[in-house]
């Protein structure tokens, strides 16, 4: 593994929010980064969050793992404020993203899974999209922009129009989307699905050292391996419910964060039957 | 396993209805649209069985020419075909190819446009119900057509799907289908003053085309009825050849696409052209009001309902060339003001959840609206000033001018406004962002109906003093309402423009995530 490249920094932009010296381990600040209590939400019949309360501590880099179906998607996009949940609260730094929403909102980068981007923007253009619509300045957005694609080794498709991207590009340019306003919290939904293993690592590098200089990431994720490697803080979510929430050393009390969390959901299926797959 | 894949087809229709009742209440209105059309067909080829034998042989054969040409051509233009059987679909499950293309070719029936084919092909056993053969020869005759239209709009998806796929060519040829589509009413009055010219034109033409792959099974009917056996017998091997000679054409493309998905290899670019990005204010309004611009360029959605705009003069010119009365080209001013300004009206339905950025980055509603309302208004007021004022050199009579061009104004910033108000608050059911603007939207018609009807409503409402005005003009002779109009429209409609993006602003910062959530459902 090379070096990684100078990759932007994003808490460069902010210098007049002075953060603590960069700590090996950063100190919970007094105020969590994300604070959600009681969130709820009901689709028709289906009971998909049931009363989430999380505290998501500053400087932390905090994964969020479950089975399929969870609810992980739901409950990030009700503490982001883009859907509205039937009970419950969302503190960002504080301020409640649902009632005071764009202000909340100008503290978080977001990265959602499954929505659509402006494709037929070139890769350049929707970053910059991204950053103009915050009421960014131009000179930096402009700046920022390159150092993005480089850092996401995109700057040779910059003119490429998004729709043309794959997946792994669509999610590379979809997260520098999310990181153009340096933003104090990054609530990442699945930032790696099908992204290749060398993009992986340089942007587990820029989340490192984002997180190193006092940012905060939320990441949910089903690769357990990664959460474990990654993440200093983990909370497990099954069937809309918080099943364990701490430190990953705490949440996987000796075992491997895979083998508690299998032991937390259950589910597992005993390995017997299909007698018949041996058979050829 | 035939019986499987029509029941698998059977399972995803009725599943589809199963999202909402709006959709079945869709399919029904389509359905009923539908059957008009067959049903009306279908008794008038019944009626055609007391008419000359001549007559009913040209009408029977050009119409299902028409059909089996409408078949291979309408799904690669519009890249609409129906892909809910997608062969490729079924690599994996390695079904025997004659089985897969029976159950494929048969699943084609199943929808609107292949039972009304079915039905009416069929009434043409009724037009030839003269006698036994004749009868046989008819039915024989209709099966060999519809699975002939069938197979040839399979082989032609099959062929072009690489082509299809590749994004270049479905922007293009949605844009080219819409000049066809535009000018249908003068190129049908020219095809019938031309038929009407030469009566016995149509009659050789139909002779002609009985002899091809096209019209050979349709003309056996009539053949047997005129105890024509012998060319009947021929073309009936001329029908059966061309059938079987697609159904190989289909097998072998089907066999090669199994194994060779379509790929379409793009050209990277490197960046730093920011297009209208560089040039608007690096603001948010700026930025979307030039997001909105280069969508209007880029999105075949967007840019097919601009290559309308110019067709619009040459539409009316017709119309107004086959009247002598020039007096119409006046109201392509207003015309083109309603069209323009109501084509934002789903706008954030066509962000569809790319509309998130939005929500997430916090911005301010009015920002949204205005920047939208903005990079319309770019091109629709000079467009609106231009089609105002055009027609009065062809029809000499300025003093209409003032009216109308108040009246064209008016409608313009009105219909912003409303529009405004009508995409934050309410979704409608367009094509997805990729797809053509010509295939069938998913949800709900008959709630886009209902926007869309109920809005036209309103903006008629909000437009009716300068209507009035206009109208005043044209009882008293006088041009003082005119003068009056010219004032009172863009005053009028900028206020109302102001009220609309001020209150479409509110209500999507009040009920942004709820809007998000009603766009999801359609992704």
């Amino acid at each position: 593994m090379t070096e990684p490249q100078p990759g932007p920094h994003p808490a460069a932009g902010r210098q007049d929010h002075p953060v603590p010296a960069p700590l090996a381990v950063p100190a919970p600040l007094a105020v969590p980064a994300l604070s959600i209590r009681g969130l709820a939400k009901r689709f028709g019949g289906k009971i998909a969050v049931d009363g989430i309360s999380l505290d998501v501590p500053a400087g932390s880099f905090y994964g969020i793992v479950g089975p399929n179906g969870a609810g992980k998607t739901t409950t990030l996009s009700m503490a982001t404020g883009l859907l509205r949940p039937d009970f419950g609260t969302a503190l960002v730094h504080g301020t409640d993203v649902w009632t005071r929403p764009l202000e909340a909102k100008k503290l978080m980068g977001i990265l959602t899974d499954g929505v659509r981007l402006f494709d037929r923007l070139t890769g350049e253009q929707l970053v910059s999209y991204a950053g103009l619509l915050r009421g960014m300045d131009k000179d930096v957005v402009s700046a920022r922009v390159a150092e993005l694609l480089a850092a996401f080794d995109l700057s040779a498709d910059a003119g490429t129009l998004v729709v043309d991207y794959s997946a792994g590009m669509t999610k590379k340019i979809a997260l520098a989307s999310a990181l153009i306003h340096a933003p104090r919290l990054l609530v990442l939904d699945e930032p790696f699905e099908s992204v290749d293993p060398v993009s992986a690592a340089n942007i587990r590098d820029i989340l490192d050292r984002y997180v190193a200089s006092g940012g905060t990431v939320i990441v949910s994720s089903h690769v357990m391996d990664l959460v474990q490697r990654m993440c200093d803080h983990v909370a497990v979510v099954a069937a809309g419910r918080l099943l364990a929430a701490g430190t990953v050393e705490e949440v996987r009390a000796g075992a491997s964060l895979e083998d508690r969390f299998v032991q937390l959901v259950g589910g597992r299926s005993q390995t017997e039957g299909l007698e018949w797959l041996r058979t050829f | 396993m035939v019986a499987h894949l029509l029941r698998l087809k059977l399972t995803l229709l009725r599943n589809s209805l199963r999202r909402s009742p709006w959709q079945l209440l869709g399919l029904i209105i389509g359905g009923l649209y539908a059957v008009g059309i067959a049903g009306f067909l279908g008794v008038a080829l019944v009626l055609l069985r007391t008419a000359d034998l001549e007559l009913a042989q040209t009408v029977v054969v050009l119409g299902g020419s028409a059909a089996v040409l409408g078949w291979g051509v309408v799904p690669v233009i519009a890249s609409s075909a129906d892909m809910t059987l997608d062969p490729a679909r079924f690599t994996t499950a390695a079904v025997p190819m004659p089985q897969l293309l029976t159950g494929l070719a048969l699943g084609g029936l199943i929808g609107i446009p292949g039972i009304a084919t079915a039905l009416v092909a069929l009434a043409t056993v009724g037009t030839w119900s003269r006698g036994a053969p004749a009868v046989a020869a008819a039915v024989a005759g209709a099966v060999l057509g519809v699975l002939t239209c069938i197979v040839l709009s399979k082989v032609v998806t099959t062929a072009t799907a690489g082509l299809a796929s590749s994004r270049r060519f479905k922007d293009v040829s949605a844009l080219a289908f819409m000049v066809p589509l535009m000018l249908m009413g003068p190129i049908v009055a020219f095809v019938a003053q031309g038929a009407a010219g030469s009566a016995g034109f149509l009659a050789d033409l139909a002779r002609i085309v009985a002899w091809t792959p096209a019209g050979a099974a349709w003309s056996l009917g009539g053949d047997a009825a005129a105890a024509r056996y012998a060319p009947a017998g021929l073309k009936f091997l001329i029908a059966v050849a061309t059938l079987a000679g697609l159904a190989w054409c289909w097998k072998v493309l089907l066999q090669r696409a199994l194994v060779t998905p379509p790929f379409a290899a793009g050209g990277r670019k490197r960046g730093g052209r920011m297009g209208l990005f560089g040039v608007l204010p690096a603001t948010p309004v700026g930025a979307i009001t030039a997001r909105a611009l280069t969508y209007w360029i880029r999105d075949p959605r967007y840019s097919g309902s601009l290559v309308v705009i110019p067709l619009l003069p040459v539409l009316m010119f017709f119309q107004a060339g086959q009247t002598g009365d020039y007096g119409v080209l006046a109201i392509i001013g207003p015309l083109a003001a309603f069209l323009l300004a109501w084509s934002i009206s789903a706008d954030v339905s066509y962000d569809n959840t790319a509309f998130a950025l939005h929500l997430s980055s916090g911005v301010r509603g009015v920002h949204d609206r205005l920047g939208r309302a903005l990079a319309c208004l770019a091109f629709a007021l000079p467009i609106v000033l231009v089609f105002s004022v055009g027609p009065f050199f062809f029809t000499g009579n300025w003093d209409w001018l003032p009216a109308l061009l108040g009246l064209s104004l008016g409608i313009l910033f009105t219909g912003l406004g409303l529009a405004s108000v009508v995409s934050a608050r309410y979704t409608v059911a367009v094509p997805l962002p990729g797809d053509s603007p010509f295939k069938k939207p998913p949800g709900n018609v008959a709630q886009t109906m209902a926007v869309q009807f109920g809005g036209m409503g309103v903006l008629l409402v909000l437009v009716l003093p300068e209507a009035a005005l206009v109208i005043a003009q044209s009882v008293t002779g006088s041009t003082a309402p005119g003068w009056i109009n010219l004032a009172l429209g863009p005053v009028l409609g900028l206020v109302l423009f102001t009220a609309g993006v001020r209150l479409g602003g509110k209500w999507l910062d009040a009920r942004g995530p709820e809007l998000l959530a009603q766009l999801s459902v359609n992704r």
